[in-house]
């Protein structure tokens, strides 16, 4: 494996690193604070399609599109979409007080379906034919950074050829390390998360709390599906529920981090390097493997190598549960909703 | 944290007793007509069809033609057993998130038996040996977080979603190892021989999918009902503490029943490749498994009202294709309608166990 493949291998598995990176910073707050979304999927979608349809509205209604409106509009509808989808997971599990789970998993599908609807007949709802594409607003999400990009050789190209998001991603995990460990309002979440009941006696009001930290942690979750559009995929679209997959990885990841944001600095990127290692195993291995149970083509053997994610997912979840250290452990209310009444 | 007056809120919350039967059946009706009312108002939105129309072309595509509402019955089959299937789970809350990677599984063995002996076991014997070996091997896929679960608590969730993607690859896997012309398709197994499709009973296609569906849903029914394991099964569900204090082998019962779980799973895997696609790929289980959790969940552990909750998802779900490809757009309308009217339901329960009391007086607190 030479230089340049290696390098790619990396530039790789950052940009799917910071895909999921926003989902389970997103998803680390919302759990912080009880709630278990396992709508993140869904709402990556939503995010992810809001700023798609913005941008095509967009470039198509103007001329002369410039990428710095088109990059500001996407931003902004990806952050309404996705709070709206965070308020209706929370309107019904905080005030309604229905079950976590079949709440987010009806959100997954709900999303599912209203990005790949929107997704796969934009065009011919708008009349048009052909694929969509938005290069303009996408190129505004994957300029490269000034200065950097192009020096320091190996690790320069592997760190600096990222659109802008993949820094904001990374500065974003430590912000909210530190905001859920140093700050009044992050501690609070925490009680709230930890023993709703005795934050409510402190006088933490709880239900704003837990909307609150669903809206941020969705919108954050959004972040991830447009990263996903714009940079990821370029702007374009396809019917083949990959962010799905990739919204279920950063479920994993919260859990992979154990709900410390700071972990999924790297911890995102090792999932990365996990989904990409089929391109990069060398052939020599696939072909002795493929040899070995008789395989017509060493290619068939990819399609074992894309477990790895999975695998190495279901490993470390073991791995956690046996050792059972306190810090490591879930949220103690995760997953249950709060009712005063019941204490 | 706020320093405002104390001032009573608008509302507040309060538990109620169970409702009453006529009661609920109200609020499903009522809920029922909400939901359809949105998902026509965003059809409308699509295609500007009216909602009264849009009706008539769901119910087209579900009941028009006599093989239509036999495709609408065989689907609501498939996912009333996916359903019941994660029963003997669910009741323990053991979130059994993998039925799509154990029905793929299942299916896969299913597929793997028909290539192999399709042509050479008569096919009832066959039909035997694939319902077997299907479930086990949809147990033998839920084993390892079953086993988790019960010795370690490992999180049961993500366990599960995990393996559906790792049965995803093995199943992609034999999809090109058994694919002789680089499509990355097995296509129709035993097209021409038919060896392990499902016979045809009285000239109908799909008479032996529902008789394997009732037989199975009235099985675990009774399980469920009147077995000393279907009980000990209940009392974890309820409570932990309860069961180990009743002396119950806490991680026994889980083992069993999300191994139980599994094999149903599997078993809806043989129902699908040998009695319906015949074929194996990676969209087998096609978002049913999860589906099934929201059915299963909804109708209460309740088999009879999963039929119902099942028929009218897949109802909508027909009626949604049919809309889409009567106006060229694709399938994921149904997803969409399915999530509308889901949210409906799940809201509506609220209403079943709270009671909201409006404060009239909103001056001070006593």
């Amino acid at each position: 494996m030479g230089v340049s493949q290696i390098i790619s291998w990396f530039v790789a598995a950052i940009t799917f690193g910071t895909v999921i990176m926003y989902g389970c910073i997103g998803e680390t707050i919302n759990q912080k604070a009880g709630g278990l979304n396992l709508g993140v999927p869904g709402v990556m979608q939503i995010g992810g399609i809001a700023s798609l349809a913005c941008a095509f509205l967009y470039e198509s209604s103007v001329s002369n599109p410039s990428p710095i409106v088109g990059m500001l509009l996407c931003l902004l509808s990806t952050l309404i979409a996705s709070a709206l989808a965070g308020l209706l997971y929370s309107f019904l599990t905080v005030t309604l007080k229905v079950n976590q789970n079949v709440t987010g998993l009806t959100l997954t599908i709900f999303g599912t379906g209203v990005a790949n609807f929107f997704g796969g007949n934009m065009m011919k709802l708008s009349g048009g034919v052909g694929t969509i594409s938005v290069a303009v607003t996408s190129s505004a999400f994957r300029a490269k950074l000034p200065f950097l990009f192009g020096r320091f050789g190996t690790v320069g190209s592997i760190l600096f050829s990222h659109g802008w998001m993949v820094y904001v991603a990374l500065i974003m995990a430590f912000l909210i390390q530190y905001f859920l460990n140093r700050t009044r309002t992050g501690l609070n979440l925490r009680a709230v998360g930890e023993n709703p009941a005795t934050a409510d006696a402190a006088g933490i009001n709880v239900t704003r709390y837990k909307y609150l930290a669903s809206l941020t942690g969705s919108m954050i979750c959004g972040l991830g599906g447009l990263f996903y559009v714009m940079d990821y995929i370029k702007g374009t679209w396809a019917n083949d529920s990959a962010i799905e997959a990739l919204g279920w990885l950063a479920v994993a990841l919260v859990i992979f981090t154990s709900w410390k944001p700071k972990n999924a600095t790297w911890g995102a990127y090792l999932f990365g390097l996990c989904y990409w290692a089929y391109i990069y195993i060398p052939m020599e291995i696939s072909r002795f493997l493929a040899a070995k149970m008789k395989l017509q083509s060493a290619t068939y053997m990819q399609n074992l190598y894309k477990m790895l994610p999975y695998i190495v997912t279901i490993v470390v979840l073991c791995a956690v549960s046996k050792r059972k250290k306190k810090e490591n452990l879930a949220p103690s209310s995760l997953g249950q909703s709060y009712f005063r009444e019941e204490r | 944290m706020e320093k405002k007056n104390h001032r009573e809120p608008l509302f507040h919350i309060v538990k109620k007793d169970e409702a009453s039967l006529p009661l609920k059946m109200l609020t499903v009706a009522l809920t029922v007509l909400a939901a359809l009312l949105v998902s026509a108002l965003f059809i409308n939105f699509v295609t500007k069809l009216d909602p009264i129309s849009v009706y008539q072309s769901m119910f087209k595509g579900a009941f028009g033609t006599s093989r239509r509402t036999w495709i609408t019955v065989r689907d609501t089959c498939l996912l009333l057993l996916i359903s019941v299937s994660l029963t003997p789970a669910f009741r323990m809350r053991f979130w059994n998130c993998g039925a799509e990677g154990q029905i793929l599984i299942g299916g896969l063995s299913t597929a793997a038996l028909m290539i192999y002996l399709g042509d050479r076991i008569p096919t009832a014997v066959l039909l035997i040996i694939m319902f077997v070996v299907s479930a086990l091997c949809g147990a033998l896929w839920s084993l390892l977080p079953a086993v988790f679960k019960a010795r370690y608590d490992t999180n049961e969730t993500l366990f599960t979603l995990m393996m559906n993607y790792v049965a995803i690859q093995i199943v992609e896997f034999f999809v090109d190892f058994w694919d002789k012309k680089q499509s990355h398709s097995v296509g129709i197994i035993n097209m021409n021989t038919m060896g392990g499709w499902f016979p045809k009973i009285f000239g109908q296609q799909y008479i032996l999918n529902v008789l394997i569906v009732v037989v199975i849903t009235v099985a675990v029914y009774i399980y469920m009902r009147y077995s000393k394991h279907g009980y000990e099964d209940a009392v974890v569900g309820e409570s932990v503490a309860t069961a180990r204090y009743a002396g119950i082998n806490v991680p026994k019962v889980i083992r069993n029943n999300v191994l139980l779980s599994g094999a149903i799973s599997g078993i809806a895997g043989f129902v699908e490749v040998a009695g319906i696609s015949h074929t194996i790929s990676n969209e087998t289980a096609g978002g049913r498994g999860f589906t099934a959790i929201i059915v299963c969940w909804l109708a209460k552990f309740n088999p009879f009202t999963m039929i119902l909750i099942s028929a009218f998802i897949v109802f909508l779900d027909k009626g949604a294709s049919q809309i889409s490809s009567d106006f060229g757009l694709n399938e994921y309308a149904s997803n969409i309608i399915t999530g509308i009217i889901l949210f409906f339901i799940l809201s509506s329960e609220f209403f079943n166990n709270y009671r909201i009391t409006v404060h009239k007086n909103r001056k001070e607190g006593e």
